[in-house]
């Protein structure tokens, strides 16, 4: 507990308190290259955990596909609310 | 096992875009960022662990402290109850459609999943073999030029002694050249000393022979004519006497 402090923009969001979120945000490199070098950090660092591996398992696109799965299913989910069985709940 | 075929066909993927670069480059990114590490280091063997082939094991991780071995499970299981009766999942034709898909999707990756791996892995075991085949051809070539390399330094050492053979050739060229010309020095020098010697004998001799003739001249000369005639008239008497004599023995 005796670690210096560390200044606010270089806190991973593990770390970051909650009261201090947003400033968090505002710190951060919102341009469009900063969004996309985001993604790809990202990216790396998925693939080089799940996929650049020599023994990877089903894990690695099997989430992927599951991702796309749940994320697809929230995009429709307006048009699938019209299939409900029950209107209360 | 599927991830080592994605694997094996993202290091061949040659597709357009940020991230179809992007996918490649990860592989690849020695010597173009300035913290990159010499040799790169190894794969790692294993990736991200992953339970039920969806969720990641750092849930049930993280989870453990408070909840123990079934808290994830209890927490699906409840959150399953919660999007089913609040139906904010909500069954119609396409969750049977899922059901189905989903089913033969399991059977076929718990049946064909380790026979899949393998093939995968036999692929990424070649192409490891024949890198190393390379790096293997190029260390050997490399070290056979070592050796080479001081065998030519012992070659070039062996050169000295070359050396010292072909100088002592040449000072016993040196050497033979200076003797023969002292041998040809005395030669010239005894002939000379040879004629000297000849010419003395040779004016001892005419000397020798002048007087020899002077005294015959001499000798000559004083006989004169009347000693000759009494000469001549006893040489005379003489044959007489001796004509009579071997007439009275004959």
């Amino acid at each position: 507990m005796a670690d210096k402090p560390v200044p606010l923009a270089e806190k991973r969001l593990m770390d970051v308190k909650l009261g201090e979120l947003m400033s968090w945000i505002s710190t951060k490199d919102l341009s469009p290259n900063g969004i996309i070098a985001a993604v790809r950090r990202g990216h790396d660092r998925y693939y080089n955990k799940y996929i650049n591996v020599k023994k990877g398992g089903i894990g690695g696109i099997a989430m992927l596909l599951t991702s796309y799965v749940v994320l697809s299913y929230i995009w429709e989910y307006d048009h699938i609310k019209h299939d409900r069985w029950r209107k209360y709940h | 096992m599927l991830s080592r075929l994605a694997l094996v066909s993202a290091s061949a993927l040659k597709s357009s875009g940020p991230l179809g670069a992007g996918l490649v480059q990860a592989s690849r990114s020695i010597g173009t960022s300035p913290q990159s590490l010499a040799p790169v280091p190894p794969l790692p063997e294993k990736g991200g662990q992953v339970r039920h082939g969806i969720i990641p094991e750092e849930l049930f991780q993280f989870l453990y402290p408070k909840t123990g071995v079934t808290g994830p499970y209890m927490l699906g299981t409840g959150l399953l109850l919660y999007l089913l009766s609040k139906e904010i999942y909500v069954i119609n034709h396409e969750t049977f459609a899922a059901a189905s898909i989903g089913i033969v999707i399991v059977y076929g990756i718990k049946k064909f999943g380790p026979s899949v791996a393998a093939f995968a892995d036999k692929l990424n075991e070649e192409k490891v073999s024949k890198a190393q085949e390379v790096k293997d051809l190029a260390v050997k070539s490399l070290t056979e030029a070592i050796e080479e390399e001081k065998k030519e330094q012992w070659r070039a050492e062996g050169r000295q002694m070359l050396f010292d053979a072909k100088r002592n050739n040449v000072v016993m060229l040196l050497e033979t050249n200076h003797r023969e010309r002292l041998h040809m020095v005395t030669n010239e020098v005894k002939k000379r000393l040879d004629y000297q010697i000849d010419v003395q004998n040779l004016h001892r001799r005419l000397q020798q022979e002048h007087m020899v003739d002077w005294v015959e001249k001499n000798v000559i000369k004083s006989i004169t004519p009347q000693q000759e005639k009494e000469s001549i008239a006893k040489c005379i008497t003489d044959l007489k006497k001796l004509a009579q004599t071997a007439k009275a023995t004959a």
